[in-house]
């Protein structure tokens, strides 16, 4: 599958509490959660989110809590790809099950900067920052994962 | 094998597992919140089964916006109400039974060293404590794991945590926990098991214990385990849970790195906002006014957290213009609070207790920061606006700290107020 869109860029460790703080956690809507997707941390986020963008990020993305509702929120939001540094394995693991691609790219999270145009081809395990014309490496989903998120979640994947 | 390396090969059917591995392993419990499990009542639904794997192996608690907050917070809890009407289970805890999960499970016996566990809140790692592996996931998970009653994980690589020594007085788990994640940072077990073991042990109670395995995932770790001993038997036995299974590492068990922890070196520990890897001693701390503490949580709710901090309040006034929030982790801890006399030593100190609740500690209710205010919480998260405000401030520390505080009006040390 290839992803391609415009970057939003953010550091290390950003938290589930900054992704979709718990005062908004009395709804499990996706629409809603998206209209308060990273505000305590960047309250431009959701006005400048534009359909198909995507996230990059330091170390250790998502950590603290289990709630889905923080994948949930960044994939309503219109992020097609989350490209970081590490992740933390409870975010890891949530985003595959509701089929929010992301990827592990420490070069890639590195360079890649604030609004640079990216494509990915997560298959084949290549990331193109079309802005700079570098090209980064990672490992290709195993096919069960890609067949988690191309049928949109681990729910919809054990259905068919 | 490590010790979540052998449970989890007893619950995947196979003689020997290695780190990296993928398995589907067997589970003995599998559970969620008010918030986590409507998510995964709604995926469950998609399947369109009309049972769970085994209604006494799944447990829903309504402790995050319970007492409901609001409307919304209602809704989700009746739905969780609902579902587990539906599919007659056991294991539902509502207001009037319920406290917070990571306590009430180790409480009722639901949990017993060797078991396999999953439950949609991060904090599930807490009953490592019991000789358990278990694990946060998601809803998305949850909904799996009620339906099939299997999960499927990659067989971690671990830390072992080696713990000698004594701790000093008034000084606790919290304060162990906070100076390990100082010293390897929030992810510095990211993906990995964390498992203490040591000579140390025999001087930690389950308190301690529960608080510390609760930490695990501010480390970013999949697990906290603990060996099992005299005193994780005794627990059990007293709590009426399942027949205990003990797994003990291989004397060749593989550990990534080895970290020794000298318990009686250990002090009072504060860990600064934003994150919980930044660990101070009072040695550089200074003067920092505060606006509240709260005393409670999955971390630091149970019954020797409150007799901590009734030894150090009693007789004395909270300082003023100091809120002081006293949140008993469960019901059964609440009554034995109240027939110890504690809570009125804390109300007459000037603060309030409340029924049980994660209220404050995720900044939900009971307890949410104004703009630039300041609180010392035993909780486990002081992320960017987690109890309030985005400019509000939170500060993680013992019942001990916190109460010490409490009077001062200020970040103090137990050993400063009790004069040691």
């Amino acid at each position: 599958m290839i992803y391609k869109g415009s970057v939003i860029k953010y550091g290390d460790n950003v938290d589930t509490d900054v992704i979709i703080p718990a005062r908004y956690l009395n709804t499990s809507d996706h629409a809603e959660l998206a209209s308060h997707c990273m505000e305590d941390i960047d309250t431009t986020f959701v006005s400048r989110v534009k359909q198909g963008d995507i996230m990059v990020a330091g170390q250790n993305f998502g950590c603290g809590s289990s709630r889905e509702h923080a994948p949930i929120a960044i994939k309503a939001s219109g992020i097609s790809l989350v490209i970081a540094k590490s992740f933390a394995r409870i975010f890891y693991r949530n985003s595959i099950n509701i089929g929010l691609a992301i990827v592990e790219c420490p070069e890639a999270a590195e360079a890649i900067a604030e609004g640079n145009t990216v494509e990915a081809d997560l298959d084949n395990g290549i990331i193109r920052d079309l802005t700079t014309g570098r090209e980064y490496t990672t490992e290709p989903f195993p096919e069960f994962i890609q067949k988690i998120i191309e049928n949109g979640g681990l729910m919809a994947s054990i259905a068919k | 094998m490590t010790m979540t390396q052998k449970i989890l090969a007893a619950h995947s059917g196979q003689c020997q597992v290695k780190a990296g591995q993928l398995i589907l392993a067997d589970l003995d419990l599998v559970l969620g919140n008010d918030i986590t499990s409507p998510v995964a009542i709604k995926e469950f639904a998609k399947l369109g089964k009309d049972s769970v794997f085994d209604k006494d192996k799944v447990a829903m608690i309504m402790d995050h916006f319970a007492p409901n907050k609001d409307i919304k917070a209602a809704q989700q809890c009746k739905m969780c109400r609902d579902f587990c009407e539906d599919m007659d289970i056991t294991h539902f805890y509502d207001v009037g039974e319920m406290g917070i999960e990571h306590a009430l499970i180790p409480e009722k016996g639901l949990v017993t060293a060797g078991n396999a566990v999953i439950g949609a809140d991060s904090h599930t790692c807490t009953y490592g404590a019991l000789g358990a592996f278990s694990t946060g996931v998601g809803s998305t998970d949850m909904a799996c794991g009620m339906a099939t009653g299997k999960a499927w994980f990659k067989v971690p690589s671990a830390i072992k945590v080696n713990l000698t020594g004594k701790l000093r007085r008034f000084v606790s788990g919290k304060d162990v926990i906070l100076h390990l994640i100082g010293r390897i940072g929030v992810d510095g077990a990211l993906y990995r098991s964390l498992e203490f073991t040591g000579e140390g042990l025999s001087s930690l109670t389950m308190a301690d214990r529960l608080c510390i395995a609760n930490m695990a995932i501010e480390a970013g770790a999949k697990n906290g385990i603990f060996a099992v001993d005299d005193i994780t038997l005794d627990y059990i036995r007293t709590h009426g849970g399942a027949e205990p299974v003990v797994y003990t590492p291989d004397d060749d068990a593989e550990y990534d790195e080895v970290i020794d922890i000298d318990l009686s070196a250990i002090e009072p520990t504060v860990a600064f906002p934003h994150l919980p890897e930044n660990a101070r001693t009072f040695g550089e701390i200074g003067d920092i006014p505060i606006d509240q503490v709260v005393i409670g949580s999955c971390t630091n709710g149970r019954l020797e957290d409150l007799q901590t901090a009734a030894e150090i309040m009693k007789g004395h006034r909270c300082a003023k213009n100091v809120r002081v929030i006293i949140i008993p982790a469960t019901q059964q801890i609440y009554l034995d609070a109240m027939e110890q006399g504690l809570l009125k030593i804390f109300i007459e100190s000037g603060a309030v207790v409340s029924t049980p609740t994660c209220g404050p500690c995720l900044g939900g209710h009971m307890g949410i920061l104004a703009e630039g205010e300041r609180a010392v919480t035993t909780t486990n998260r002081n992320f960017v606006g987690r109890m309030g405000h985005v400019k509000s401030e939170v500060y993680l520390a013992s019942p001990a700290t916190a109460a010490a505080s409490a009077l001062t009006g200020k970040i103090t040390s137990p050993w400063e107020v009790m004069s040691i």
